[in-house]
């Protein structure tokens, strides 16, 4: 069964890295991109997204606004909040929408864990 | 260099974009250690105007006089960062570092060495997290504390050639539930545009290596 991870991010390049990152983790997995959180909502009403890597910092809204609607409608579906921002207030609010923490500047040992608790949780769901 | 323009590609403005709101991230989170409370950021502006361009910028927007703590850069590229406050809120920050205990008459007398010692983390650990990522080292020189307005933040001693394009970077941040707020803010000339040109073109073929 495919899996579809969204990554959202304003920076072109961050979107490379995250892609690069995540196709080196699960070269299986079909990556979508959006740049903002107008396009990320589009994509999720037009295709089926099962995981999604969100940006904090973006123009408009930023990445814990976006995973609070996401999660109104996908209660389920695994979330990271991506930023080298660690401020408890930015921690908490990630928590309190049930998204994981993951440190900028991106490597493939800071996504691992996330995508590694990502797969298992789609796994049992779809069991 | 020969007067040409330097520019920034659009990947190369994004990457530069990313490294400099890592870290300002960084910086805010030191920050809110400081105060104790949420540091809220803006989205960095990366743009090359002149430096009268750049000071009214930011001397638009604010109608009082400003305080910077300035501290100058050196390496492989060379500049100036600022962290600037209206003046008024310069002594809310001084207070919020200092705790709510501190008298009226106690924040007055060390409001410049409060400023100054907040300008030094803040600065240092977002040029410190840019120049890491771009493997370099920079020299930072000790902060120092001006007043005045925009033009007169912006100036430099050596130079007065206002006309001069400048590779402008900033951030505007305020912090939650305190009458706070700022900007950072880093200014580099050409050569250094022309440097950092160059680190950041290597700092995306790191960083994107194997993607095919």
């Amino acid at each position: 069964m495919t899996v579809t991870i969204m990554i959202v991010d304003d920076s072109k390049l961050a979107r490379i890295v995250a892609g690069k990152a995540i196709g080196a983790l699960r070269p299986d997995w079909v990556r979508v991109e959006a740049s903002n959180a107008q396009e990320a909502l589009q994509l999720v009403s037009e295709q089926q997204i099962d995981v999604a890597v969100l940006d904090f910092n973006m123009p408009g809204q930023d990445g814990l606004e976006l995973a609070a609607d996401l999660r109104k409608s996908y209660p389920n579906m695994p979330i990271a909040i991506i930023t080298a921002n660690i401020q408890d207030e930015v921690i908490s609010r990630a928590r309190a929408v049930n998204a994981t923490f993951v440190n900028k500047p991106l490597t493939e040992d800071g996504m691992s864990g996330f995508l590694e608790g990502a797969a298992l949780r789609l796994k049992q769901a779809r069991r | 260099m020969t007067g040409a323009t330097i520019s920034l590609d659009e990947l190369e403005r994004d990457a530069l974009t990313e490294v400099v709101n890592i870290g300002v991230s960084r910086a805010a989170s030191s920050l809110r250690k400081m105060v104790k409370r949420q540091v809220l950021l803006s989205v960095p502006s990366v743009e090359i105007v002149t430096q009268a361009a750049a000071a009214s910028l930011i001397g638009q927007r604010e109608s009082e006089n400003l305080v910077a703590v300035k501290q100058e850069f050196e390496g492989a590229f060379s500049g100036r960062a600022l962290l600037i406050f209206p003046e008024t809120k310069s002594l809310e920050l001084a207070r919020a570092v200092m705790g709510d205990e501190a008298t009226d008459d106690q924040v007055l007398e060390i409001e410049s060495e409060a400023l100054a010692e907040t300008g030094n983390v803040i600065l240092n650990n977002c040029l410190g997290t840019m120049a890491n990522m771009l493997k370099q080292s920079l020299k930072m020189s000790l902060p120092e504390i001006i007043r005045g307005n925009g033009e007169h933040l912006f100036a430099r001693t050596s130079d007065a050639n206002k006309s001069a394009l400048v590779l402008f970077l900033y951030i505007n941040f305020s912090v939650q539930d305190r009458n706070i707020r700022g900007y950072i803010a880093m200014l580099m000339d050409l050569p250094s545009m022309a440097a950092l040109k160059i680190l950041i073109a290597g700092f995306i073929d790191r960083v994107t290596e194997d993607v095919g």
